[in-house]
């Protein structure tokens, strides 16, 4: 009897353990988000959208031209980026399942996703900016097109394969060529699911920051030109949060509130997405 | 009226090196249903793949022998697209389109560039009414053709096919996803089919085979044991291999 | 049919063949340039001894990478350290113990946390969680370890919120979605029928885990770790706000320090001569190298677990 006493404490405790580190996951959860949101949002005022940083020491100014900057830079990166990931995923689920080479992609692009985004920014760094001579929102874009492409494809290629093998070969069999069975009915079909993945990618890749450091940099200047030096919200957050002005601190915290917003909206309206899908 | 269709001569076909089809001789009649019955496994679906060379899909597969479609082997033609608006399919589930029900039927017609808005209409009514399926869905052409039954969605996916018109449609086994109820309904439209079109199908239900068809084919290990009229397959094989099945005293 | 359906056909083929192909040329690419980029370090320098050598003196034109070696692996062993049990202990939790109700509501706020961006930690890092370990947590560890001999020199020095211990926490966080998200896949994997023979025999549902879930899923869970252990090498922003840049190897936790992103970070753009940027470029295709080894060995362990 006494053993028996002995395991049921043991499993009582256990799984109280277990409970416990599931509370310590959510609290990190709750502690960071909630920080931020608190710090965030007195820092939010419409000169925050409307100007462009004052110069440094000097209170007052905003953020307007690292919003646009990180908007235009993110675009680019879509421009290249979707395409490329959406065609290269449609290959391996469609023309290229099941062969060796689309194996070894699908493989390699899935490391490519935990990959440090730093290397991917020194490495466009020197793909196009020492070429150029200069830094520059196109090499920014470039960067994070080339980190969006893998997930896009990843997410592409297990969206593309949901869609079950006969309905394909009943549109073959109506004697539509594959280019058709994919855009009338592969993608139709995957369409939710396909403009889900293809939002949360590109939600993930728009609050990079490290692979930015060395290609777009940045710059105090409102500029539409992504031939040069184009500032970001997340590069001017750390150059702002590690410089020695509280005004410069507040800007920072202004633009992760604004960070987090944008990361829980997209990740709500995602499930919210996905879980329309699974209904249908 | 008994015209030939197709002959097929000699046909053997390999997945890789693997034989699964042995040297084959059938002729499908014009406005008749044929049946194809035999155990599973027995190469049935691979047989009836060959028809609208389903099998070219894949890498490795191999076909040697005829298949004669009006005169002409099949099994050379280079081009498919054209070979499959002549040889419809229908699959054993049912696979509707995720589009409306309206371009589900229309699909064959805008793949075969008809894109005159009252032709599509008018043929894609004819079809439906073809396929039994008319009354049912005349009022909501635009839903979603997921949205019907699965007996629906097979009257669909055959009104589909029916849409362009083909020379012969393939059956896959068309009712073991489907109830009685929409099975019945199923194998009267097909009674009804083989007047504007030839139907080839497998099936692994006998008595289907037996209500349905005129000719029966039963295969066994990928050979061809039998072909006949059905009532001789069903009251007086020749083969003892066909008897044991038909009678169920098999294996 | 016409010709040109089959026309349009193989070029959309065509396309999608070069896009899936810009995948193995990135890789390639980068790698050849990294290594070119580092040709002049790697000719200085050698590889064993730029491997171990701790020196990294700009104005002496000296360059080691042990510094930033030695700060990319202990932050990433301090954040696995801290990150496993709770991972593994979180899937525990969410596959075995979580109504049913709440199951995909806990997995999405666990998988949140990997949606975070590394900026933002980097941002509560510096601001909130570095005083909390300044003010309470260090000098409460200092309390309990200064006076145990040996465990001592991991607590030495002035409690400043900014070192490696700080940074461990942080990289915990963010990868453990990785491990718990894998995790949970493979405990799901386990056959019913080897919980259910497991309860007939009697066993405690602790017992259960602890026998025939566990073990079932090392592989799963190994892999799980390699691929978290392969993202916290490389993080960059998140650790860059609270290691400082110091490339000096201290044995304590509560010492800055530094890693190779870090170092990548703060130095690429200031490098103002050719040996400086080569060795930086050196350092990156160290990171590179460990990071595709990582995350390949992880890759060949899910490839196995699949089959
Ligand atoms: N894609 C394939 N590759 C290799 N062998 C196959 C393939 N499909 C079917 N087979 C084999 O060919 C034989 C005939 O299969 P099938 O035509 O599906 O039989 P049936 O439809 O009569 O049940 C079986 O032995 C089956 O295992
Ligand atoms: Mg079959």
């Amino acid at each position: 009897m006494r053993i028996e006493k002995k395991r049921k404490i043991k499993n009582y405790i256990a799984l109280s353990l277990a409970t416990l580190t599931a509370i310590i996951g959510l609290f990190w959860l709750v502690f960071i988000l909630t920080s931020i949101l608190i710090k965030g949002l007195s820092a939010i005022n419409l000169s925050l959208f409307l100007n462009d940083p004052a110069p440094p020491g000097i209170p007052g100014g905003g953020l307007r031209c690292a919003f646009i900057g990180q908007l235009i830079i993110t675009i680019l990166a879509c421009i290249i980026g979707v395409p490329i990931g959406v065609l290269g995923g449609t290959f391996l689920a469609e023309y290229g399942r099941n062969n060796k080479l689309s194996g070894l992609v699908s493989a390699l692009a899935d490391m490519m996703t935990s990959f440090p985004s730093i290397v991917v920014g020194v490495f466009v760094y020197t793909l196009v900016v020492r070429p150029m001579g200069h830094f520059s929102g196109y090499a920014g874009a470039l960067a994070l097109a080339i980190i969006m492409i893998p997930i896009i494809l990843r997410t592409t290629e297990e969206t593309l394969k949901l869609i079950p093998w006969e309905l394909r070969e009943a549109a073959f069999a109506l004697g539509a060529p594959y280019y058709l069975v994919i855009k009338d009915v592969v993608y139709r079909g995957a369409a939710t699911g396909l403009f889900t993945g293809i939002m949360l990618s590109i939600a993930r890749v728009a609050v990079e920051t490290a692979p930015l450091l060395f290609t777009s940099f940045n710059n105090s200047f409102l500029t539409l030109n992504p031939n040069q030096p184009m500032p970001s919200l997340t590069v001017t957050i750390y150059q702002y949060a590690m410089g020695p002005y509280p005004d410069w601190h507040r800007l920072a915290w202004g633009a992760s509130f604004v960070i987090v917003i944008f990361v829980l909206l997209f990740n709500i309206a995602g499930r919210f997405f996905i879980k329309k899908r699974l209904k249908k | 009226m008994s015209d030939v269709l197709i002959e097929v001569k000699h046909l053997n076909f390999y997945y890789g090196s693997v034989k699964v089809l042995k040297d084959i001789n059938l002729n499908v009649e014009k406005n008749n249903i044929t049946a194809l019955i035999g155990p599973s496994g027995c190469g049935k679906t691979t047989f009836l793949r060959c028809f609208n060379r389903m099998h070219d899909l894949y890498k490795g597969n191999r076909y040697e022998g005829e298949i004669l479609l009006n005169g002409e082997n099949l099994l050379k033609t280079q081009d498919l697209i054209a070979l499959r608006s002549k040889v419809g399919m229908v699959f054993q589930k049912p696979t509707p389109f995720p589009m409306s029900i309206f371009d589900n039927v229309a699909y064959g017609l805008k793949l075969k560039g008809i894109k005159k808005k009252s032709e599509v209409e008018d043929i894609v009514e004819r079809s439906l009414m073809q396929a039994a399926l008319w009354d049912e869905v005349k009022d909501k052409l635009s839903s979603p053709a997921t949205s019907l039954s699965g007996g629906q969605q097979q009257r669909l996916v055959i009104a589909r096919a029916l849409a362009v018109e083909p020379d012969i449609i393939l059956f896959d086994e068309p009712t073991s996803a489907l109830d009685p109820i929409a099975t019945a309904k199923i194998e009267e439209l097909l009674t009804h089919l083989k007047d504007i079109t030839t139907i080839l199908i497998v099936t692994h239900n006998m008595q289907q085979a037996a209500r349905v068809s005129e000719y029966t084919a039963f295969m066994f290990q990928g050979e061809l044991i039998e072909f006949d009229r059905t009532e001789k397959i069903f009251t007086n094989p020749r083969e003892e291999l066909t008897e044991k099945y038909i009678t169920g005293r098999f294996g | 049919m016409d010709s040109s359906v089959y026309l349009k056909d193989k070029l959309f083929r065509r396309l999608g063949l070069f896009s899936s192909l810009t995948i193995i040329i990135i890789c390639i690419l980068m790698f050849v340039v990294l290594f070119i980029y580092s040709y002049p370090a790697i000719k200085q320098f050698g590889v064993v001894h730029f491997i171990l050598s701790d020196t990294w003196n700009p104005v002496k034109k000296v360059f080691g990478g042990a510094s930033a070696i030695y700060g990319t692996i202990t932050t990433t062993l301090l954040a696995l350290f801290f990150a496993i049990p709770l991972s593994v202990g979180i899937a525990i939790f969410i596959t075995q113990l979580c109504p049913e109700k709440l199951k995909s509501y806990f997995s999405n706020a666990i998988e949140l946390l990997a949606s975070i961006p590394s900026i933002i930690y980097g941002m509560w890092g510096l601001f909130t969680l570095a005083p909390i370990m300044r003010i309470y947590v260090e000098p409460l560890l200092q309390k309990i370890f200064l006076p145990i001999p040996y465990v001592r020199y991991l607590f030495t020095g002035t409690p400043l919120g900014i070192d490696l211990l700080t940074a461990g926490v942080v990289l915990s966080i963010m990868i453990i979605p990785f491990i718990t998200s894998i995790a949970r896949d493979t405990f799901e994997l386990v056959p019913k029928e080897l919980k259910e023979s497991a309860y007939a025999m009697g066993a405690t549902k602790w017992e259960m885990i602890k026998d025939v879930i566990l073990p079932y899923s090392r592989v799963g869970v190994l892999s799980g770790i390699i691929i978290a252990a392969g993202r916290a090498l490389g993080e960059t922003m998140a650790v860059a706000f609270v290691l400082g840049n110091d490339h000096n190897i201290h044995l304590s936790l509560l010492k800055s320090s530094t890693t190779i992103s870090v170092t990548l970070a703060n130095e690429f753009t200031e490098a103002d001569f050719r040996l400086y940027i080569s060795s930086l470029f050196y350092l990156a295709f160290i990171l590179f190298i460990m990071s595709f080894t990582a995350l390949g060995i992880a890759k060949f362990f899910l490839g196995k677990m699949r089959k």
